[in-house]
This record gives C-alpha cells, structure tokens and sequence, in this order.
C-alpha cells in the first residue's frame, strides 16, 4: 500500500488561511456530536423493522 | 466570453408501491403523479388533464461531439405517460419506471437549492395525496437516491448553459477535471459496491452512489455505458448561441450544502472553461478508474494518475480549481456565474475543502456521505453489527426516504441554505430571473388557453382557429423585470399574446 502515501503539492495553497476563517464548521461539528445519541435513539424508533425484507425488496428499474 | 448559467436539475426518484400484490413501478409513478396534480389545484378543472408537455423540440439524440460514433443509442421519449408543468415553471412527469421532476431553470445555485426543496416538498406532498387514494394497507414511497444497490440506478442530471463558442472538447477535459473529483463533497454515500472486481475497504462504504454506475468517458447514453461527460446536444435555447452541458455523473443529495456546492462549483467551473481560465489540464490517465478510485477513498489520500506521469490528489485538484474560481471573480466579477451568489460558493466551497483536509468528520452537518456515514458507524457501534448487517443496509436507503416522518437525512442535523416558507412558495411560483417566470405566470393565469408548454415555448389555443406558439429561446428573458407588468395588465391569454405580438417573451 506504499503508494497510498498523499501527494503534497509544493505549491502555495489557501489552506492555512482557512484554519483561521473557519472555526465555525468545527464548533459546528462538536455540536452535532453531542446529538448523536439522541439521533440513535431515534433511528431505532423509525427505522423499517424488518430490514432484511425491506431491504431485499427495495428493487428499481434502471432509469434515465 | 462565458455565458450567464442558468440551471437546473432533473431528479428521478426511487419508488416503492409498498403492500400492493403486484406492485408496477410505472402504474405507482403515474397514481403519484396524478394524486398531487388532483389535489393541489395543478389539473385546471375536474375532467380536463394537467398542461402537458410540447415534445415538437425534443432531439435527445443529437451528439455535441457531431456525428456520434456506431453503436451508441440515443434516449427514446415516452410520451404517453404522466407529463405535466407546474406552476413554478417545473416538470413533474413519469420517465421509465421512476416519477421524475424538473426543476425550473434557475439563475443561481441558491435558487437551485431552493426549487430541490420544493420539489422533495411536491414529492412529500404527492405521497400524501396518494395515500387517501389507495386501499388501506397500501403505501407509495419515494425515494431521493440512485441506487438500489442490486446494480440498477436512476438519475440526478444536472444542466449548465454554456456557449456555442467553446469547442466541446475543452468543454469534455475541464468536466472531466472536476466531476472526477468534485465527488469528496458531492457524494451522497453508498453501503457496498455494484462494480465487479472492485473492492472497498473493511467499513464497506464508498462515496458515491452512482460512480459504480460510470464506464465510459464520453458519451451520448444515460442508461447504459453512462458516461463521465454526456453529450447530448440539446440546449432548449438558441443553438447559433449556446449549449445546455447535461451532467449525469453525480448523485442525488440530501443536504442543501452538497446540491448548493455541487451546482455553484460547477457552474464556476464552465465559466473557467469558456473564458480559457483553467489553471490546467488534469487529463488523467484513465478517468473512470480515477472517478472509481476516488469514490472508494474516504480519507481522501490516494494521489490519481495523471497522463503526464504525475499525480495529483482529488482534494488537490479541488484547491486548484477553487484558486482559479476565485481569481476568475476577481479578475471578470460574477455576472456570469450567479452574481453574488458566486461569493458564497466559493466561501463555502474553501470551507468544505479545508474541513475535508482536516477531518471530514467535521463536516457531518454538510456533506450527505459524512452525514450518512456516522449515522451508519454510530448504529454499528452501538447495536455491535458487522458491516454486512441487513439493517445498515436499511439505514442507508431510509436516509434518502422523503417521507418526514421516516426521513433520516432530514434527523441528521443537515444545516440548511433556504427558508422552509420560502420553499413551500416555491412549489407553485415561478424563480423570477428566468423565462420560467413568464412559463409560471401563463399557467397561474391562463391555464385554461394553454394547450402545452415545454422548456422554450408555450402553445395556446384562444379559440383563433389556429395554435399560438410563444417562442421562449432566450432563457435568460421573460423574468419578472421583463414581462412582470405586462401580466399585471392583462385579463386574458388573447390580450397577453396581443401584447406580446411577435416579440416574443
């Protein structure tokens, strides 16, 4: 898997600036996880009880 | 010079005829259908049909490359199906096996966003309606995915209008560049593979859904040998001027960011493209393979094969071409490409990039395949299932479920860009900007004189005789600041088509 190592551009690139402007999307991101577990709680309430069967029978004809 | 974008997309929708004893997927999309038309006053009046649609310009066979090479096959229109216009302008109509609706064509990325609202709102709406239809027990679902993981797909299309000028194989590289890569924030996530011997990862997920779907590089199919870029030549629009780029690479989303990015990124990307403005080729090595390869890489690191020897990685790429978009603005403005609409999607777009570089688990509140895939890790961890587990296998179709009260994409925590209110109006009024406002208007007020209308005309029947066709090439004409007063000052379709003489709209 050696060649899974990223390639980094010697370019300048924007990125570091973006560290700064952007706190909102982690702030964000930290909001979101502490709902996780109400969000699982209600998973478990809505989603199709029998999957198996559910899942067998979500058949769709190609499109386009 | 690139041309103003307008946009739209074109969704086909999952849909199960759930407790029917020979469920017919056709026969489900049209009671659909029909049930919305019926019960939000879109049929004029009881006994006469919806508006329906003009197919006298329709060439889905016509090859942007010129002639098309042997063997490809063009899409047949079905016209004795379900085919209605709305009065927002869209098109909400049965294609194949699936209910698919159209947006109106839109003059930026937010105004997109808007009307895909709107039209999960219809299709909400239309299960509704259906459902006092049908016998108890009986339920039709829809569904805004693209797969079905057995190996059929059906589409989200994309159109882009860019100019006549612009060879189209400049058009096929810069396309290629982008929808390749764009897939790290577009993707609406897929459990498994439908690809044969193409492996995935111990999680089993991939980024994409349709990318297993992508065998060719180019082309004019859209049901088999799908193409990277389509070349169906069909602007609906005046063809000395323009061409209507039909994308059917990319998936259908959930989040209101992913279809905002997907389309403002896209649309910036054209407007590179016809004003020579790439920041370089990215001819890859073998495109479909890189679409593949990017799909199947969630952490985002594997560095694509370029034809030149090098490689660059798809969040590589993606800087790039938000570095060029941005001096492009700079450099031109954003007229072309949305007005200050632009602004925000390159906003945006920095920030989707750099919380990809970081940690796209950051960007769960964004991106649909990050969104779906901690929902996906958090039920196994906490019920302790094994990837293969039917019941994850569910969660990732019911996240695309449009039913409000089964929907998981809309439990998610998805950040969203447009009002609720904004997008109940927008199921039955026009967007103001486009020529899908005087389409809207002729429908909210003349319905009864309207014989039928497609994405460039309108034909009435004013009891002359004869058929009025009303021209509408120009897409960007017939917005509210055109013709706004003019049906303000109209009583009747015979005024209006007075009025108009033979300007056209």
């Amino acid at each position: 898997m050696a060649e899974r190592e990223q390639i980094r551009k010697p370019a300048p690139s924007p990125r570091e600036q973006s560290v700064e402007e952007s706190p909102p999307a982690s702030e964000r991101g930290s909001d979101i996880k502490a709902q996780l577990d109400d969000l699982l709680d209600e998973i478990d309430e809505v989603l199709e009880t029998n999957a198996e069967d559910f899942v067998k029978s979500y058949i769709q004809k190609g499109g386009e | 010079m690139a041309v103003p974008k307008m946009l739209g997309l074109e969704t086909e929708y999952g849909i199960v005829h759930r407790g029917a004893s020979e469920p017919n997927p056709i026969s489900a999309s049209s009671l659909l259908i029909n049930a919305y038309l019926i019960a939000h006053g879109q049929a004029p009046e009881p006994g006469r049909a919806a508006v329906g649609w003009d197919f006298t310009d329709e060439t889905p066979g016509n090859d942007a490359r010129g002639g098309a090479p042997a063997g490809s096959l063009a899409p047949e229109i079905e016209t004795h199906l379900v085919n209605a216009v709305l009065t927002n302008g869209a098109r909400y109509y049965v294609d194949h096996a699936h209910p698919e609706l159209s947006t109106p064509e839109c003059a930026d990325a937010l105004s997109v966003v808007l009307y895909d609202r709107a039209a999960e709102l219809i299709a909400a709406r239309s299960m509704e309606a259906v459902r006092m239809l049908l016998p108890p027990g009986e339920e039709i679902v829809v569904y805004k995915n693209n797969s079905d993981g057995k190996g059929n797909s059906y589409g989200c299309h994309e159109n882009y209008l860019v100019s006549r000028a612009v060879p189209f194989s400049r058009i096929v590289t810069g396309a290629t560049a982008h929808f390749v890569t764009r897939q790290i924030y577009c993707g609406a996530g897929k459990m498994g593979s439908e690809t044969s011997g193409m492996r995935l990862d111990d999680a089993g997920y991939q980024l994409s859904q349709r990318a297993d779907f992508i065998e060719e590089e180019v082309g004019l199919e859209t049901t088999l040998k799908r193409p990277i870029v389509n070349t169906r030549d069909e602007p609906h629009a005046d063809a000395a001027k323009y061409r209507r780029l039909h994308v059917i690479v990319g998936d259908a989303n959930m989040s209101q960011v992913a279809t905002f990015l997907k389309v403002g990124t896209t649309a910036l990307v054209m407007a590179l493209v016809e004003d020579d403005a790439m920041p370089r080729e990215f001819r890859f090595a073998t495109p479909v393979a890189a679409l593949r390869q990017v799909s199947r890489d969630r952490h985002l690191r594997q560095p694509l094969e370029l034809a030149d020897g090098t490689t660059v990685t798809a969040l590589g790429v993606q800087w790039e071409l938000l570095a060029a978009a941005r001096a492009y603005l700079e450099r031109r403005g954003a007229d072309a490409v949305g007005g200050e609409v632009a602004h925000l999607v390159v906003a945006r777009w920095e920030e989707v990039l750099g919380g990809l570089e970081r940690d796209p688990g950051e960007l769960a509140g964004q991106i649909d395949w990050v969104a779906k895939l901690r929902l996906l890790e958090g039920f196994r961890d906490r019920h302790g299932l094994d990837f293969q587990d039917a019941r994850l296998r569910a969660l990732d179709i019911q996240y695309h479920d449009l039913r409000p009260d089964r929907s998981l994409a809309a439990r998610a925590g998805l950040e969203t860009l447009v009002d609720e209110a904004a997008a109940v109006e927008a199921m039955t009024e026009p967007p103001p900007d486009t020529r899908a406002f005087f389409r809207g208007r002729c429908l909210q007020r003349f319905a009864a004189e309207v014989v039928a209308a497609n994405w460039d005309s309108i034909v009435f029947d004013v009891g002359e005789g004869s058929l009025r066709r009303v021209s509408m090439t120009e897409p960007a004409r017939g917005t509210v600041a055109h013709v706004g007063d003019l049906f303000d000052e109209c009583d009747s379709a015979m005024e209006l088509l007075r009025r108009l003489g033979s300007a056209g709209a």
